[in-house]
């Protein structure tokens, strides 16, 4: 299973990640492999298996639907807003500043 | 007396007796830091006023007779995915480099509420994704027995600081070995646990239906401690069981799935979870146990001195009357393969969160006529491609790869689906068996640089332990003696769902037997 450069610079770019030349050589040349022993799969017969996502067996997991915080009465919302804000690299007026998506 | 070479169980009991107080123990942790960790570097941030500012106040609640319990008092150090508020967590990652959490993981607040003393973070593989802590975008953890070797990994600064007895205990995290693999390089105890078992909430996720919080400690007695304080039940993660005693045979039966619905998490909620005490069972008789040998965990691939040490334990066991019998676990061979799929599909979606927009680093400088040629897209790009390390983006590529339109079925599909049948053969074996034993790894600890450029290679050192997670079953580590060349083996023993309990009982007794887990590596 030869990963061709062009498809590696398709995947990155899917995952939105910029690759070095010399990184997408590389990663072409490595998941070629990884994905060859992959393939092994292929020969498990799996028809009638159902697939595995979670080993619990729990689902509709939800809190219980009542109010944990009274927004307006609540002097800790301003310092949490702080506290989430103080990690983004770019903030104004109490919200994440983003560069425009559409062009004007 | 040297303190920080203590034991949990030994060190609270000094403590109980005022032989010596936790500002005592936290210094000569502090210390071995200081002499020590350039040589290992499983340090990445130490937190020493903290650290001694905790002691005192532990001092003070013993002093007014109002001590917390076991832990209370004791130095430990947490693997850098753990967020604790105000304190930076890196993830050793560049992408995260000077990232100060908002709030904290609930395993550090149960550990904190139980008065125990955080000396710092220590080393592990970028986003826990690696097998040696060379992934570290802050340089290698160096293997305290032998430093041109690694000290495994993704849990390397864990397994490392403990056995170098920087600290008394830590935690790590294990998706496919992360715990055992280097536990096992570095001589300590490893447990990972049942998935579902401890709260996952505030620490970073690699592949969320496998990642699994665990202790690493000097001891068995000290691994059942340090459980009783971070299993149960947190409504803030998703996937935490709720767990009671009454359903601790069996909460994976059908017949019980169907009430696992609101009046289970209701009843979890209100009794705080009857979990049992993990030391209650440590000291039983293992004598009626009967154990499996997996034939394709004995395969080829060990190295001779790995399995001089297995065969040796195996012949200690059967000794103290263990019953033990060859068996069979025929889709371990698929094992990597759908574990590598399934693995690096999640964390391809975990890490789409690192996007150079809320949090972490980012192409957005902090100027705003820099700025002005920047679009969106180009900052994900940007960000992404500059913060991440080499195996970070394999595993966004790979992962990306397998769950793109066209390929899904033939991976992710098909790895899942295999996933059942290897969780359906270990259900079948745990009908017969109480608990499996294997090795940990096919080989000792390998030299700094052997294998990073080979990622293939790396993966598949992951052999022996990367099956478990998919079925979500614990295991332990346990010191099991050395190669002719001073290495420590591990060895794993398996049990199924829940079964920690049997685990731990027959890795006490094994370890009492030789006492592997008392000798210490000179440094």
């Amino acid at each position: 299973m030869a990963l061709s450069k062009k498809e590696t610079k398709k995947i990155a770019d899917l995952a939105r990640l910029k690759l070095k030349e010399e990184e997408l050589a590389k990663f072409a040349d490595q998941l070629s492999g990884v994905l060859d022993n992959f393939k092994m799969l292929s020969e498990v017969n799996t028809k009638n298996t159902k697939p595995t996502s979670q080993v619990t067996g729990l689902n509709n997991i939800c809190r219980e639907d009542k109010k944990i915080l009274d927004w307006k009465a609540n002097k800790d919302i301003k310092k949490n807003r702080e506290k989430l804000l103080m990690n983004a690299p770019k903030q104004e007026d109490g919200f994440i500043k983003v560069p425009g998506v559409f062009e004007e | 007396m040297e303190l920080n070479k203590l034991t949990i169980k030994e060190a609270s009991e000094g403590l109980k007796k005022g032989e010596f107080t936790s500002v005592d123990l936290t210094k000569a942790c502090l210390e071995r830091i200081k002499e020590v960790d350039k040589k290992i570097n499983a340090f990445l941030l130490v937190d020493g006023e903290g650290a001694l500012k905790a002691a005192a106040e532990s001092d003070k609640r013993r002093k007014e007779k109002k001590s917390l319990g076991q832990l209370d008092g004791i130095p430990y150090a947490l693997k850098d995915v753990f967020c604790v508020e105000g304190m930076k967590t890196t993830a050793a990652s560049k992408i995260l480099e000077d990232f100060i959490p908002p709030y904290s993981a609930t395993v550090y607040e149960k550990l904190r509420d139980a008065g125990a003393v955080l000396l710092g973070k220590v080393n592990t593989d970028e986003f826990t994704m690696g097998s040696s802590t060379e992934n570290s975008a802050f340089g290698v953890t160096k293997n305290p027995w032998d430093l041109t070797r690694v000290s495994g990994g993704s849990s390397g600064g864990s397994a490392a600081a403990v056995a170098a007895d920087e600290c008394l205990f830590a935690l790590g995290t294990d998706t496919g070995g992360s715990i055992r693999q280097p536990a096992s390089f570095c001589s300590t105890v490893g447990l990972k646990v049942t998935y579902g078992l401890v709260s996952r909430y505030g620490v970073m996720s690699y592949a969320s239906s496998f990642d699994t919080i665990g202790p690493l400690a000097k001891s068995t007695e000290d691994i059942a401690i340090i459980l009783n304080t971070i299993a149960g039940y947190d409504e803030k993660d998703g996937t935490s069981v709720p767990y009671s005693s009454r359903e601790s045979r069996g909460w994976r039966d059908e017949s019980r799935s169907k009430e696992l619905g609101s009046s289970r998490l209701a009843r979890a909620r209100s009794n705080n979870n009857l979990l049992p005490d993990y030391t209650k069972s440590l000291n039983k008789d293992i004598k009626e146990m009967k154990i499996g040998l997996p034939k394709e965990f004995f395969g080829k691939g060990i190295e001779s001195e790995v399995r001089r040490v297995i065969e040796k334990a195996i012949e200690d066991l059967k000794k103290m009357g263990v019953k033990i019998e060859e068996t069979s676990l025929p889709s371990t061979k698929y094992a990597i393969a759908i574990y590598y799929i399934i693995a690096k599909s999640e964390a391809s979606s975990n890490l789409s969160r690192y996007d150079g927009i809320k949090y972490g680093m980012s192409a957005i400088s902090k100027q705003p006529s820099a700025n002005s040629k920047l679009d969106l897209r180009s900052v994900y790009t940007k960000t992404r491609g500059d913060g991440f390390g080499p195996e970070a983006k394999r595993s966004i590529m790979l992962g990306t790869y397998t769950l793109s339109a066209g390929y899904y079925d033939a991976y992710y599909k098909k790895a899942s689906q295999v996933r059942t049948l290897i969780k359906e053969e270990y259900e079948e074996l745990f009908k017969k068996f109480d608990l499996l034993i294997s090795p940990v790894s096919p080989t000792p600890s390998f030299k700094i640089g052997e294998k990073i450029d080979d990622p293939l290679t790396m993966y598949l050192s992951d052999v022996l332990t990367v099956p478990i997670n998919p079925a979500g079953i614990p295991a332990v580590s346990v010191p099991a003696g050395f190669t002719k060349d001073g290495l420590p083996v591990g060895l794993q023993i398996m049990g199924p769902m829940l079964g920690e309990p049997k685990i731990l009982q027959l890795a006490r007794s094994y370890e009492e037997i030789n006492k592997w887990y008392k000798r210490k590596p000179n440094l």
